[in-house]
């Protein structure tokens, strides 16, 4: 794996975010060729979304042939709900870029039979190729997703009842009124995010600490499942100093030293706009 | 095309800020159809797009203004009995486009039977467009009120309740149709039963040119009247014992769920700023701005008739010719907007609701009109931040835009 570690959390949101627009930009994608991104929700991924819609008003980044799938969507919460998972990307990321709306894929936690639904996500992602980068963060369970401690480390996209851990992280969002958040979600599977080419995972903050340590300093675990993917050949974790604390000294030490290499990742390459200006 | 749900084009207003929720937000309006539409539910259930984009360069963009006392203006004066009257509404309805408006209530002074006979008929209640503002209804203001506070009406044809309330209103103006809203002076015997009567009819009922005490007005607004005609002019003073009309605004007797709205006219002449200040600072989510322009707003000085007289400008002032009586305003709305931000002290979004969302609550159409909420009419208002008027809407077509 590649650990990633920034001093602040604006800066982890950076990284990310230039790596995130790297991949798309070094890919090429086109009409024939779309890029296939994995998007989680969350007050984690919040910053690099921020970044991202700025590299895009800037004219760095295009999501006009991008393919978004996102994670996750609450089962019964309406989608108007202002803490719909429809809601949160609409309002962070959809409304400020370019995507087509078609290629902008959420999870309904509303439709009528749930398990058609996981099997229709899992099938437009076969149908779009797969996804390239998928990007996502991780609970204070290690769950990945809404994969709670406990699920299968080769789930496939289904139904999952919450964990009084998740609930309870979550309520802040419903006014700290446990009875109000939703009790179940649609998620895709650790196997699903598995078969993604590429999963960059973002942590930040020290609630995340201990999860981070299971995930990366254990062994792989279902009851930490971010642990699954010391098992993908290409995963990036990037996280703040904050999220760092539980880790051994020594590992910390030896990806603060790889900094250097991992910098060269989100050197600014041709954006869209460069490439045009060459052309003409 | 851009939604898989329908043909008609997605406008995008972007670089703006819209008056949403109280607030002013940095948010893109969107419309379709001539309403405002909701962004997110034509992304996800529709994967629709939009067709057009509308760069505001960053102007405020806020419900479009509503007038619900207009005499006239540019030399028409409604009150005067014509062969053609529609076309002298028409007339000042596309004039007001400039000044922000996008529906107003064409309003008719103290007339003899015969001028309200053949004025009504012609005064259709119809939507706004490129030709000019729409006409939400008539206001009738007189000739049912107090000869002590007459103002510039015409002192023969003001009337009383004889034969038993709503039949001598029917004899004075022939018929309610297209009538938007009534003024009358609830210290008239026989008055709560026509308060009453129109508004079962859907009227709304206005208190002005009254003497009334606070109890008379409190019981006229048990029966329903819900609006005061130009607070402070034509009515008692505030006395601290009785505060008449003006009590009002902080009355206890008014209805749960109810709200007495207020209309201010905010040209600098009528009211004093201090007194403005006060009003609002009791009641401000009743205040409602309106110009009661008269047939001389938009011309230059000199004598114009209004109603039955002839009335004189002189500067900013408009008075009855020969006296001091103020006879209406020139000030036009967008003019009355700033002016009362200034003189109150208010926000921006405050200004603006006085002029949008208040008459718009006051009229019973605020599902409709006076907010840029999703599924409301599109009729819009783009300003600088001085509220100055840079461009109107209304169905989402731009019917005025500023010269550069």
């Amino acid at each position: 794996m590649r650990l990633v570690i920034l001093d602040d959390y604006d800066l982890a949101s950076e990284w990310a975010a230039k790596y995130i627009r790297n991949r798309i930009i070094q890919f090429k994608p086109s009409a024939e060729r779309y890029f296939t991104l994995g998007l989680p929700t969350g007050s984690t991924p919040y910053g690099c979304y921020q970044k991202l819609i700025e590299y895009h008003i800037s004219g760095d980044i295009s999501f006009k042939h991008v393919k978004t799938f996102n994670m996750d969507e609450y089962v019964g919460l309406p989608r108007a709900h202002p803490e719909s998972y429809h809601s949160y990307m609409w309002n962070n990321f959809f409304k400020h870029i370019d995507i087509d709306p078609a290629n902008a894929h959420i999870l309904d936690g509303n439709a009528k039979d749930l398990e058609a639904e996981c099997q229709a996500y899992e099938q437009k992602i076969s149908a779009a190729g797969g996804i390239e980068l998928f990007v996502g963060g991780i609970g204070p369970d290690g769950h990945i997703a809404f994969n709670e401690p406990g699920s299968s480390l080769v789930s496939r996209t289904r139904v999952k009842t919450l964990a009084k851990d998740t609930i309870v992280a979550n309520a802040r969002f419903f006014g700290n009124d446990l009875t109000k958040v939703p009790s179940m979600a649609l998620t895709v599977g650790v196997g699903t995010v598995m078969n993604a080419k590429e999963v960059m995972i973002l942590i930040t903050g020290a609630h995340k600490a201990f999860a981070l340590y299971k995930a990366i300093e254990e062994g792989v675990n279902h009851m930490w499942t971010v642990s699954a993917f010391q098992q993908h050949p290409r995963t990036i974790f990037v996280c703040n100093e904050d999220a760092t604390l539980e880790l051994r000294v020594k590992t910390v030490k030896y990806f603060k030293g790889l900094m250097h290499v991992h910098n060269r990742l989100v050197d600014p390459v041709l954006s869209i706009k460069d490439q045009q200006k060459e052309e003409n | 095309m851009p939604s898989t749900k329908s043909e008609a084009p997605v406008t995008q207003f972007t670089q703006c800020r819209v008056l949403r929720e109280h607030r002013l937000q940095r948010e893109d309006l969107w419309v379709r159809d001539g309403r405002i539409l909701d962004p997110e539910k034509l992304f996800f259930d529709e994967q629709g797009y939009a067709d057009q984009r509308v760069d505001c360069e960053g102007s405020i963009i806020a419900p479009g203004f509503i007038d619900v006392q207009i005499n006239g203006g540019y030399g028409v004066d409604f009150s005067q009995p014509s062969e053609d009257v529609s076309s002298g509404v028409s007339f000042v309805s596309q004039k007001i486009l400039q000044h922000g408006v996008t529906s107003f209530c064409p309003t008719l002074v103290t007339s003899p039977p015969g001028v309200y006979h053949k004025v009504l008929p012609q005064v259709k209640v119809h939507d706004g467009g490129a030709q000019g503002a729409g006409v939400l209804g008539v206001h009738l203001e007189g000739p049912f009120i107090s000869a002590e506070k007459k103002g510039a009406h015409p002192e023969r044809f003001l009337r009383t309740f004889q034969s038993g309330g709503i039949e001598d209103l029917m004899e004075a103006y022939g018929s309610l149709d297209n009538v938007a809203m009534v003024t009358l002076a609830p210290e008239l015997a026989g008055s709560q039963s026509v308060v009453r009567e129109l508004c079962r009819r859907g009227v709304t009922v206005s208190l002005g040119h009254s003497v009334a005490n606070l109890s008379q007005a409190e019981e006229a607004v048990l029966h329903g009247a819900s609006f005061i005609t130009h607070l402070f002019n034509a009515m008692l003073p505030f006395h601290h014992r009785d505060p008449g009309i003006v009590g009002l605004l902080t009355s206890d007797q008014v209805p749960a769920g109810r709200t007495v709205y207020y209309g201010m006219i905010a040209d600098g002449i009528h009211t004093n700023p201090a007194a403005l200040r006060i009003a609002h600072r009791a009641h401000p989510s009743g205040l409602v701005l309106v110009t009661d322009a008269i047939a001389a707003m938009g011309l230059p000085p000199g004598r114009h008739t209004l109603g039955q007289q002839v009335i004189e400008i002189q500067g900013l002032h408009a008075y009855v010719a020969g006296t001091k009586t103020l006879s209406g305003s020139i000030a036009p709305m967008d003019m009355c907007v700033r002016h009362f931000k200034h003189a109150a002290g208010c926000s921006l979004e405050e200004a603006l609701e006085a002029a949008s969302l208040h008459p718009a609550q006051l009229l019973g159409l605020a599902e409709r009109k006076g907010t840029l909420d999703f599924g409301s009419d599109a009729d819009l208002v783009l300003l600088d931040d001085a509220l100055n008027v840079k461009a109107t809407f209304i169905s989402g077509e731009e019917v005025w835009r500023k010269s550069p």
